[in-house]
């Protein structure tokens, strides 16, 4: 299946949830009559409303509705306006992924239950099937049975894994890892952190030794941080970001569990506010259940004609 | 009486915290209302737009938020408050009504048992917190003298079942296992038997996260449900969770029935409105918050406690009544009077201290007074005006003569050292006491100008007002 399919499919609740809506306050695609309608006030609360129940949030829901009432009483098709505003917000925040290594390190980060070990599995299995080498480095002391999770996902994906036992210090496990790729000659090391609140300052303070502790072993490291979200997460998702990024100097996000009626529409304000990009998105639960995220994809998929 | 100032478990104050952001913003806008002379139409939707838009950040579902500031609208521009003289304490009084009713008279905990041995089935998405959630509860029910048995039904994560071991070991409770078992009912009926067979009076069964829309899933855990009969079915929610909670939470509601919510990660800075958005829309009580990650960080929840903190105006409303108990009408009109001619003397300072001192405990009256009760120095500030104090404050001004009291600046050198004496003080604390009665007359002059200049006419409850801006000038000192 097509990447785009892939998107399409993890949204394809998320797209009846928010098109329809959104069909509702701008009118369904192909009724030109009603296509161009001039923006009434109406118009323009329905679709802020639409978008806030999206969890795209006040700020970035106020560009976008600001956008469209710039337009009102001119003939504009404003489903293409909208899709062009968010589609700009989320294009706005894309950039090259920064290369490095061998080996490439990628952290990932994020609070409690968001989804880390999965996407790091996914990611693995990603990677496997590009042709690359990863190994996973298990640097989850903390969670109870949180080795043994990854563990199974590392099978699943035919990947190694090096671990060290419960309650070390990750650093230590970050170091071995990197070691044990250069001795093995792989490519890519994908790190697997305990979940941790934004608040928790000498958690996130950790974070900032595995930094470190990369960086010595391998130039550059890490190449790659990503926070990964939980799609149902609302404004909070906002400060996690911010408080992830100045700890941890986040890259990107990876928007996870997109396959329930959540909208991820914290993804437009992060993008907005932080103009961090959103690099990939789970869909589901099985190991190939995650994209590379493409902002005209989604948007493509959200605002899809004929689904 | 029920202070808002004396929270003293650690939980509550994470509560606290949590919602002190919203509280924050709120806190704003009724500064922004305070002072007005009264309200206007336009002044009331500015207010009603902040209020909105804080809600909306706090991720209070959009519904919600929408009939919440419609039903204050339709108080807030009642003739009677537009022409109140205290604007702002009655669209703090109507905010605050319309919390409550959007809590309801919940209160946290479980309900007492239905059946025996009590059952209690854990649902919700995925990564919400259920497994942790399991142990930190059958932790919790030990310390209530309860017996739990743990399971858990999760054969889909990868350890998930290996995590409950761990976790239920380290929280000191026994978790059924049969090794090998891969059918979620089987698990959970079998566990039932366990905890019978065993002498338990409590089973916690832990499930695996699902998505709300997912059939198959769904109708796995009604099989589960039909085999345990679970009287207590709590939905976990993640206090960082967005604007489909209501969606998720409804369906899980629908297919199970849910009875109560448990509020996860509360130890972080979510503010946590779309869970409680939750217990408004579907009417189910919050029962525990989850506020850490050690196994006793769970505890039951005080939705009453929280809507002064959410609000943030410490127990304003029960100042106001207090207040208006022990300064009548007539006194008040009398010291407003006296403040305006910039005649307000030691006599009358006393007359107030006496009167805040009738309104109670000190403490207690500093943690209804917006700000104060939240402010970290708080503790710093107990020190300074603690009860003794006011008593040496008062000993202070009964050892003056009446005509020092009417004319404090005659009070010189000899004149201190005598009162010192006769009080009991020292010099020291006789001339702070003097520094701050004039710096409080230089404010009340200020004030006092303003509201005379502002209308005409003198209303009844502006003197109470004034009363007040002098009660908390006072405590600020």
């Amino acid at each position: 299946m097509t990447v785009f399919g892939r998107i399409r499919q993890g949204l394809a609740r998320t797209t009846k949830q928010l098109v329809s809506r959104l069909d509702e306050v701008l009118g369904a695609p192909g009724t030109a009559a009603r296509r161009s309608r001039p923006v009434d006030l109406q118009t323009a609360d329905a679709l802020e409303e639409v978008l806030l129940s999206a969890d795209v949030g006040v700020a970035a829901t106020g560009l976008i509705v600001d956008a469209v009432r710039a337009q009102a009483g001119r003939d504009a098709d404003l489903r293409a306006l909208v899709k062009a505003e968010i589609l700009s917000v989320l294009a706005g925040a894309e950039r090259p992924v920064a290369l490095g290594g061998p080996p490439h390190v990628v952290l990932v980060v994020g609070v409690n239950g968001t989804g880390k070990t999965t996407t790091v599995g996914k990611l693995a299995a990603l990677a496997r099937a590009e042709g690359r080498q990863p190994l996973i480095c298990a640097a989850d002391t903390f969670r109870a049975a949180a080795v043994e999770q990854l563990e199974i996902w590392a099978r699943r994906a035919g990947v190694d894994l090096v671990r060290a036992q419960a309650g070390g210090d990750p650093a230590a496990v970050v170091f071995d890892a990197l070691a044990s790729a250069k001795a093995r000659g792989r490519d890519l090391v994908i790190v697997d952190t305990a979940g941790r609140l934004h608040t928790r300052v000498n958690l996130m303070g950790e974070l900032e030794k595995i930094r470190r502790v990369a960086a010595r072993e391998t130039p550059g490291a890490p190449h790659e941080v990503l926070l990964v979200l939980d799609a149902t997460v609302g404004q909070n998702g906002l400060v996690q970001a911010r408080e992830f990024l100045q700890a941890a100097g986040v890259t990107g996000i990876v928007l996870a569990k997109l396959d329930g009626t959540a909208k991820g529409g914290i993804a437009v304000a992060i993008a907005h506010d932080l103009g961090l990009p959103i690099r990939y998105v789970g869909v589901g639960e099985a190991i190939d259940d995650l994209v590379p995220f493409s902002p005209r994809d989604y948007v493509d998929a959200l605002f899809e004609e004929k689904w | 009486m029920r202070s808002a100032g004396q929270v003293t478990t650690p939980g509550a104050d994470r509560q606290r915290e949590m919602f002190e952001a919203l509280s924050t913003r709120l806190q704003d806008v009724f500064r922004s209302l305070r002072g007005q002379p009264r309200l206007t139409e336009e002044s009331v939707e500015a207010a009603l737009r902040e209020i909105r838009l804080a809600l909306l950040e706090a991720d209070v579902n959009f519904r919600v938020v929408k009939a919440f500031v419609d039903r204050v609208r339709d108080r807030a521009v009642d003739q009677a408050v537009l022409r109140s003289l205290t604007p702002d304490q009655h669209v703090v009084r109507i905010v605050r009504d319309e919390m409550r009713a959007l809590f309801g008279d919940t209160t946290g905990g479980l309900p007492p048992a239905t059946s025996s041995p009590r059952v209690i089935l854990l649902l919700g998405l995925q990564g919400s917190g259920k497994t942790t959630t399991a142990a930190k509860l059958g932790a919790w029910l030990g310390r209530q003298g309860r017996h739990a048995l743990l399971v858990s039904t999760d054969v889909r994560r990868p350890a998930a079942i290996a995590q409950l071991s761990v976790v239920g070991t380290q929280a000191g409770l026994r978790v059924h296992d049969p090794e090998g078992e891969m059918d979620p009912v089987v698990r959970a009926s079998g566990a039932l038997v366990a905890t019978k067979n065993l002498g338990y009076d409590t089973l916690i069964v832990d499930t695996a996260g699902r998505l709300h829309l997912d059939d198959e899933l769904m109708a796995e855990l009604e099989a589960i449900q039909r085999a345990v009969a679970a009287g207590d079915r709590l939905f976990v929610a993640d206090a960082m969770t967005g604007q489909d909670a209501i969606k998720s939470a409804g369906e899980f509601n629908r297919r199970i029935g849910v009875t109560g919510v448990v509020l996860t990660k509360m130890d972080g800075d979510a503010r946590g409105g779309a869970a409680l958005s939750v217990v408004g829309v579907l009417g189910v009580p919050i029962a525990f918050v989850g506020s850490g990650e050690r196994v006793q960080d769970l505890e039951p929840f005080h939705p009453d406690r929280v809507v002064s903190r959410v609000l943030g105006m410490g127990d304003v409303l029960s100042l106001i009544e207090k207040a208006e108990q022990v300064i009548t009408t007539e006194d008040a009109a009398r010291l407003e009077r006296k403040i305006r001619r910039d005649e307000f003397t030691l006599e009358d300072f006393r007359d107030q201290l006496r009167a805040i001192r009738k309104m109670g405990p000190l403490e207690q009256i500093l943690g209804m007074i917006p700000g104060m009760g939240a402010l970290k120095e708080l503790n710093a500030q107990r020190d300074q005006i603690d009860e003794g104090q006011l008593t040496r404050v008062e000993a202070i001004i009964n050892s003056m003569t009446p005509t020092e009291r009417r004319q404090h600046q005659m009070i010189n050198g000899s004149r201190r050292k005598r009162i010192a004496r006769g009080s009991g003080t020292s010099v020291e604390e006789v001339n702070r006491l003097l520094k701050q009665f004039v710096e409080m007359r230089k404010m009340l002059k200020v004030v006092g100008g303003m509201a005379g200049s502002g209308r005409g006419k003198k209303g009844k409850g502006k003197g109470r007002r004034q009363a007040l801006h002098n009660l908390r000038s006072m405590m600020n000192q």
